[in-house]
């Protein structure tokens, strides 16, 4: 088996869209979102999920240099950021874009697919 | 020594394919399939050609991959595959092995993967060609193009693509994916888009090639059928598609004594068995328009009406303005050009060299010298095949004032 982390990103154009949607709208995709997670454990696919609070949150540590250097916002300005993702298990990759699929019409965004590098070998 | 090098191309995608699946590893694979080669070059002058090519490369390439792995054990774990894999398992000329090919086109042209990588990788792992021929084949250095594969198979290895035939839901998507990759080859072949030759027969015999092999492999697949009848068909008529100063010589043009007979038979056979099926999709409804070209001895013996009626057809699967503007060709034939030229100019292909070529004949045709003199430039500046060109040189230059 191997883990692949499956992404869904965010750009201003879908964070337009997402500040029109109404509850309604929002309760559905939440359900699907619910859905799908409840499918991914049950199918023994899952090893971790979350969320992510809007990139403004987002703080920077940069301790490369001779002192920490703290800073506000994104380390970059990027058009496209993470929003949320999902950290699956399947037999190939193949298998995770089953998942993918499935995320996707769930959360009614892309979904990009990484594998995860293997471990070590012992 | 030419028959070594034709034996290694048919047998290199076997070959492969076979250490693919026994080491899961393709660049092991690849790399033990040349070196095999290499023996083969020393020792076929001097032995002679075995009785099973195939199955003596490929017990060759799996010694020397096992040699490659026992080297490596002490840097990696892999030593412990080569153990558990080696034996002496003779070759195998159909069951498992022919498997093997079919999982390793489905590998290289999995939809995760660049469609320009897919080509290439096919040509390379399948195909037998090497990074250099494939380069020059489309026209990109040499550097660029081995980059360009090393990093699928970087892909394959770190996403886990996996080495098997898809699931039957999703095996007509990807058959589709690996006839798109096989039509683009044999186009690359047969109308070059740009360089100075033309024709490049070594890419057409090569889609032609693979495409046997997927149909010996999916004999029910009616568009594998479809598309190896459609690329027949068009190959047949190669040989009178050029004229001896290398200018383009259209289909209403071609001496049709110089058709491969045997090519246009086989290719109409094909057509006849996959279309009684009753599936008929893209790739079959274009060699059905095909085998209806070449069922005319005489330009002026065609069937435009079936050939009209099969194009209205193929637009209502796939609905695309070149389907329409190959469908008012054959309008043109039963209605005249100027029908034709209405339905034409009604079509957004400003920017596709074809359609400016076909406007400038139907021009050419109702006698409107100088727009179709226009319309023949605008080709002509669109064109990236030097034997087009010179057809459309020539045409716009045979204008009346």
């Amino acid at each position: 088996m191997s883990q692949y982390f499956l992404a869904v990103n965010h750009d201003p154009a879908d964070e337009a869209r997402m500040a029109e949607m109404t509850p309604a709208q929002m309760q559905e995709v939440f359900a699907a979102v619910d859905a799908f997670n409840t499918e991914v454990k049950e199918q023994g696919a899952w090893v971790f999920a979350g969320g992510l609070q809007p990139i403004e949150m987002s703080t920077v540590v940069d301790n490369t240099g001779a002192q920490p250097v703290i800073t506000d916002g994104p380390y970059a300005e990027s058009k496209e950021y993470l929003g949320g993702f999902w950290v699956i298990e399947a037999p190939d990759l193949d298998g995770a874009l089953v998942w993918a699929q499935k995320g996707s019409k769930a959360c009614a965004g892309k979904v990009e697919v990484r594998p995860f590098q293997d471990e070590p070998e012992a | 020594m030419e028959s070594l090098e034709r034996v290694y191309r048919e047998e290199f995608g076997r070959v492969v394919a076979s250490l693919t699946r026994r080491f899961g590893d393709l660049d092991v694979a690849e790399d033990a399939a040349g070196e095999a080669l290499l023996v083969a070059l020393e020792r076929w002058p001097v032995d002679g050609v075995p009785a099973n090519p195939g199955g003596w490369l490929t017990t060759t390439a799996t010694r020397k991959a096992i040699d490659r792995l026992r080297r490596e054990s002490h840097r990696d774990a892999k030593h412990q595959a080569a153990h558990m894999l080696h034996d002496d398992t003779p070759h195998e000329a159909t069951g498992v092995v022919e498997d093997d090919r079919l999982r390793l086109i489905f590998t290289c042209c999995h939809p995760a993967l660049a469609p320009e990588a897919r080509v290439a990788l096919t040509l390379r792992l399948l195909g037998g060609l090497t990074v250099p021929e494939i380069a020059a084949a489309f026209l990109v250095p040499e550097t660029t193009m081995g980059q360009r594969i090393t990093r699928a198979k970087r892909k394959i290895a770190a996403a886990h693509i996996p080495y098997r035939v898809p699931c039957a839901a999703d095996l007509p998507a990807r058959v589709d994916a690996v006839l798109a990759v096989l039509y683009l080859v044999f186009n690359e072949g047969y109308l070059s888009t740009s360089g100075d030759a033309p024709l490049r027969e070594d890419l057409t015999a090569e889609a032609i090639r693979l495409a046997r092999i997927l149909r010996g492999l999916l004999p029910d697949a009616t568009e594998v059928t479809g598309l190896l009848a459609l690329m027949l068909l068009i190959d047949a008529r190669r040989t009178a598609r050029l004229a001896p100063g290398g200018e383009l010589i259209t289909l209403a043009e071609q001496d049709r004594s110089r058709w491969d007979r045997a090519a246009i038979d086989e290719g109409h056979a094909l057509v006849r068995e996959c279309l009684a099926l009753g599936r008929p999709g893209r790739y079959q409804l274009l060699a059905a328009i095909n085998a209806v070209h070449t069922d005319a001895r005489d330009v002026r013996d065609t069937d435009w009406s079936q050939i009209a009626a099969l194009y209205t057809q193929l637009a209502g699967i796939d609905p695309n303005p070149i389907v329409a503007l190959n469908r008012a060709v054959a309008i043109a034939e039963l209605d005249g050009p100027e029908v034709a030229l209405a339905l034409v100019d009604a079509l957004p292909l400003d920017a596709y060299h074809a359609w400016h070529a076909t406007r400038a004949d139907l021009l050419r045709r109702l006698g409107r010298s100088e727009e179709a003199r226009a319309a023949y430039d605008r080709a002509l500046g669109l064109s990236d095949n030097a034997a087009e060109a010179a057809y459309l040189s020539r045409r716009r230059d045979q204008l009346g004032g």
